[in-house]
Parts: structure tokens; sequence; C-alpha cells
């Protein structure tokens, strides 16, 4: 089987095994998600039959249905994009609360992981390529920032630039004075302003595991017969560093993406919760506050899809950067 | 002792390695000895660490005694006074809550809750990821295939939103709870790692000595390779602490921790609560994450030189000059060789 259809089958089954523990954590572990719903729902408002039927097939089904035939059922549920209702948002569907969460998430941990893996990217490489010089010497210190809580890293920043010298924002995704959310220059410039502290958290704690990861890489590479031989062309160094060890190191950086995403993801869910950002993260604490289930399992099932999508864009890409990958098949 | 055994077994290893596969590097090992910096003393004596294993080790050492022996020394963490949010002092050291408690007390109760819920996760993590990175390569076949997909399917499965979800189903959660919700989250990256270096040693020829000689399985598996992957285990193990002790502050802070469990993340919740940030009490929140991040540091220094026990070529140390001019002289001269 060649690379490409090996992953995608993987990711398949990655998806499937994702909806299958949404669909039984509720149903396994104890209480009665069901009630607690349904009383809290019941005192928003009228329960139609159809609103009870979608909570259960998310959370565990009151009638006597078997397993198999709830599993289906939720399925198909999920598959028409049926979440159920929020109760901290009633009647909103929970649908609509994770479409109008999740952009704030995506792009904000999207630039925060990128500029965290080129700048430690970079660096790893120069650390490698200069084994011994100064810099080389930072890459323990660097990496202590990963040992930082994410959410402490985010509570230290905050205090200092935003308590202390009031130059960013306490909280929130955007100005409220300004108008809401829309695709003009006042609401971009407004929301890259209170998003850069978030962002920033992302970028320290995260970059020094890619740091040290090429570094290491580089170091390795280094030692293989075809550098030496680039050496003995007589090369230029830069030539050298970048397209025959750079080149080579990244592949197990881009190869490991899917764990340190995970990562950053976990991070970040904190990290909004400090800002009261808007994203999916503090969405979910509200959530799991209010007891509002379908929206927790919804956001649960939205995020891992999201990660489990990044990851096969990387994937995607690997076979790019990497042509033994495609030889194979 | 084990360990020294054995890593100095596979450092030795990666040297014959290197001697065989590339001359350069080879003979500069073979010259390093004339160029090693005579260390003092007291660091020859204390197993001949490398200064990391040795910084590392003394502040996880310090840490530790903290909190066992803190709790003993200082009073109630929980008695309230009537002097809310009052600064560091010679009384207090660390300053008091809004609620007139003393931090330092709390502190060191916290330090003892962290490490435990860390300690007890690594163990489990450790089992549980011997079980499927070690058993399955091990044994092969569809057992390996499956273990192996499985620890894949769990390492793309975000940790934290599942620890928040089924950490919201089980109210009341004891700490014991709390880290085993946090194992069976976090063992999956370092069941990966470990299928790799097994995979190796499976085929290495002593194995294979054992296997013709008859050995049963679990004893291979027990007496040749799991004493080869300590050094593995170990790196791993640390990794696991770390993860386990950021996992179990980032979920107290959020409010889904222990119940009545005192540990760095619930004295975060309590700040962030007391509006610590807003009111600019930094002497509340900022001593539990400069513990994490201390202890943590301490641990990836740690986790550091095991890695360079594995594979020395990651070492740092910073060349000095006459090696430098030996290692361009001795490449001069190998160069002039190949030429002729």
């Amino acid at each position: 089987m060649n690379y490409l259809a090996r992953k995608i089958s993987f990711y398949v089954v990655a998806l499937w095994a994702a909806l299958t523990l949404n669909f039984l954590i509720p149903r396994l572990l104890p209480g009665n998600p069901v009630e607690i719903l349904i009383q809290k729902l019941a005192a928003r408002g009228p329960i139609t039959p159809e609103l009870r039927n979608s909570v259960e097939l998310l959370l565990g089904d009151t009638s006597n249905d078997p397993i198999f035939v709830q599993y289906v059922n939720y399925l198909k549920g999920i598959f028409a994009g049926d979440f159920g209702v929020s109760i901290t948002y009633y009647p909103q569907p929970v649908v609509e609360i994770i479409a109008q969460a999740l952009p704030w998430t995506i792009v904000m941990i999207g630039i925060g992981t990128i500029i965290a893996f080129v700048v430690g990217i970079t660096l790893g490489m120069l650390a490698g390529w200069k084994r011994g010089s100064w810099l080389d010497n930072l890459v323990p210190v660097t990496t202590m920032f990963q040992a930082v809580p994410y959410f402490w890293l985010a509570l230290i920043l905050l205090y200092v630039s935003a308590v202390q010298f009031k130059i960013f924002p306490v909280s929130g995704g955007y100005s409220y004075t300004g108008a809401g959310p829309s695709w003009d220059w006042d609401f971009i410039s407004s929301a890259i302003y209170y998003g850069t502290l978030p962002a920033l958290t992302i970028v320290i704690s995260s970059f020094g595991g890619w740091l040290l990861g090429m570094r290491n890489m580089m170091v390795s590479t280094l030692s293989e017969d075809y550098i030496v031989t680039a050496e003995a062309k007589g090369l230029r160094p830069t030539r050298i560093m970048m397209a025959y060890a750079a080149r080579n190191a990244i592949l197990p950086s881009v190869a490991g993406f899917a764990i340190s995403l995970g990562f950053v993801v976990s991070g970040s869910i904190v990290t909004e919760q400090v800002f009261s950002y808007p994203g999916v993260g503090s969405t979910l604490l509200q959530a799991v506050n209010n007891n509002d289930y379908s929206l927790m399992q919804g956001l649960f099932l939205v995020i891992t899809l999201t990660v489990l999508g990044a990851n096969l864009i990387v994937d995607l890409l690997y076979t790019v950067i990497d042509p033994r990958t495609r030889a194979r098949s | 002792m084990e360990v020294n055994e054995n890593t100095m077994n596979s450092s030795a290893d990666s040297v014959a390695q290197r001697e065989t596969g590339r001359p350069l590097t080879g003979t500069l090992a073979v010259i390093r000895p004339r160029f090693e910096r005579r260390r003092p003393r007291w660091q020859r004596i204390v197993f001949g660490l490398s200064p990391k294993l040795a910084i590392g080790l003394g502040i996880i050492i310090a840490i530790t005694l903290f909190g066992l022996l803190g709790p003993m020394l200082l009073g109630n963490p929980l008695s309230i006074r009537d002097i809310g949010r009052t600064p560091p002092s010679g009384e207090f050291w660390l300053g008091t809550t809004q609620t007139g408690q003393d931090i330092f007390a709390q502190l060191a109760h916290a330090t003892r809750g962290s490490l435990f819920i860390g300690v007890v996760v690594g163990v489990l993590a450790m089992l549980l990821s011997v079980i499927f990175g070690v058993i399955g390569s091990y044994v092969g076949g569809w057992l390996d295939e499956s273990f192996s997909l499985f620890t894949n399917v769990m390492l793309v499965i975000p940790a934290l939103p599942l620890i928040i979800v089924i950490s919201s189903y089980v109210a009341d959660k004891s700490i014991l709870m709390l880290a085993v919700i946090l194992a069976i989250t976090s063992w999956a990256a370092s069941a990966r790692v470990l299928r790799s270096v097994t995979l190796s040693l499976r085929s290495r020829d002593y194995v294979a000595a054992a296997r013709v000689t008859g050995e049963r399985q679990w004893r291979i598996i027990g007496v040749e390779i799991l004493p080869n992957l300590v050094p593995v285990l170990a790196s791993q193990f640390v990794l696991a602490v770390i993860f386990a002790i950021l996992g179990e502050a980032g979920l107290s802070y959020l409010g889904l921790g222990a119940s009545g469990a005192l540990t760095w993340g619930t004295m975060l919740f309590q700040a962030q609560n007391g509006f610590a940030l807003t009111l600019g009490s930094w002497w509340w929140f900022v001593p539990p994450g400069l513990m994490i991040a201390v202890l943590g540091g301490a641990l990836s220094l740690v986790n550091f030189a095991i890695d360079e026990i594995i594979d020395p070529r990651l070492r740092t140390a910073s060349l000095d000059k006459n090696k430098k001019r030996a290692a361009r002289r001795l490449r001069a001269s190998i160069k002039a060789g190949a030429t002729t």
C-alpha cells in the first residue's frame, strides 16, 4: 500500500475512534447526563420530542434500544450535523455556537504555531550547525520554557503587559466598543491586537521543542557522509547548511508534528480561559461549568476532528518534502 | 548501579558504531581523553555526573525534601487570619492570601500534592507504555499492528479536551482518580518511542541467541530487552512526570482538579478566584507557577543528561580551542590523505 493510502486509511480509523470514544464516554461513565440536561432545558423552554431524541442520541438512550442501534442512530445524527441544543446559549443549536468559536481558535493557534515552528526550526538549524556556539548553549534555557505551564506564562504576560503597563488588553477577542465581527480593517486590526498576547504565549512556550528537535537532528545529519562529500566538493557553507543538512534534518520535526500539535491545542485551551478569548477553549469550559453536555461533546468532537485534519494536511505536505514516500509506492 | 552500567554500555556502543562507520569522528573520539578537562574532585566523586544531571537532580531533591518535610514544619495552610493579602514579610515568607492564609505553608503542602500526582502518573503511564510499546513490538504480527495502531490513534486525539470531558462526568474525583485519568491519556507518546527502540533491540544477536537457546518469551523480554531499555524508560518516565504535573496544574486551574486536594494547580485556581492578578498580589500566583517551571526545568535537565548518555553526539560541551584546532588539523590531514 502506498504512503498516501496508508495515511488516509489511518485517519479514517482515527476518525472512527474519536466518534466512538465520543459515543462511549457519556454512556460508560457514572451519572445520568440526559436527565440533567433535560431538566435544565425544561427550565428554559418546552421539550419537543425531537429535542429529547437528539439529546438521547448524543448522551445515552433512556429507551431500551440495543446499544448497536443507538450507535448507528448516533452516527446518523452526527453526519447530519445534529449536535443537539446548548443550555448555556439556549435555544441556539450546538453547531452554530461551535461555528462561531472555531475560527478564533484556528486562526490564533494556527498563526502562533506557524511562527513557533519557523522560529524554532531556524534557530535549531543554526544551533546544530555551530555546535558549541553561544546559541547552542542557550538551547537548555529555551527548552525550560516548555516546562513552564502555558497558562502560568499567560498569567505572567497578562500581569506584566496588561495589568502593569497596560500595553495590551486584559481580555476578549476584539474591541467591544467598535462594530461586531466583520471584514473591515477596524475589526481585523483589533482582533490582531487582542490576539497578540495569546499567540505570543503559544510561541514562547512551544518554539523550544522545535528548536531542540531540529538541533539534535542537525547534529546527527552533519556527521553523515554526504555532508563530508559536500564539503569536499567545496560548496558554500550556507548551501551545505540549507540544502544538505537542514533539508534532511527537518523531516522528523514534520513527521512528529502530530504530537506537538496535541500539546499546543491542550495548552491553548487553558490559555484561552486566562485571556477570556472567544474561542473553543473557553467555550468548552463554559459548557463544563454549566453541565452543558451536548455542547461539551460537540466541542470535543470538533476539536479532535480539527486536529486530525491539521495532521492530515501536514502528512500530505510530508509527501512533498520527502520524495522517498512517493518513490516507495 | 544498573542504570550506570547500561548507560555506559550504550554509549560505548555508539562510539563503536561511529568508529566503524565514520573514521573522522572515530579518531576524534579516540583522542578525546587527552583534552578532557579535569573536573573538580567532588564532581568526580558524585558518580562522575554531567553538570546537567547534577544540577537537575539537586533541584529535584531539594523540591522533594521541601514537599516531604515542609508540611511537618510549617503551620496549617488553611487557617484563616485577619490579615488579608499582605506582601511577603519576615513572619509570612510569601505573604498571605485574601483570607490571610500562609502562602509559604500552602506551597509546601501543594508541593507534596503535585509531586504525588507526578510520580503516580509517571509509574502508571510507564506500565501502560511498556505493555503497548514493548510487548507488542516484541511479539510482532497482528498484536504489534493493532497495538501500534491503537497507540497512534491515542496520540492524535488531543489529550486535554479528552481529560476535561472525562473528568466533567466524574464528579468528586480523588487525587488517585485524577492520576488514573491523566495516565490513560498520556502513555501513547512514550509507547511509540519504546516500540521503535524495542524493534531494533529484538534483532540484536544476543536476543536471537537467547531465543535459539529456548528461553521463554517473557524471560527474554524481562531479562534481555527491558534492562537495555532502562535509559529510554528513565527519560520517558521523566517526560511523563512533567506531563502529569503540567496536566494536573492546568486541570486544577480550570477548577476540574481533585476535590479537597492542595496542589500547585489548585493554588493558582484560588489565586485566580481571589483576583490576585488584577489586584497585583504577585506573591500569590507567581510561586506555584515558578515551582512548576523550576521542577519542570530540572526534570528536563535530567532528561537532556540521559539523552546525551544514550547518544553522545548530542553533547553541547563547547569544544575548546585546543580541540577545535586538533579537529581541524585532523580533518586537513584526512582530506590530504584521501586525495593522495
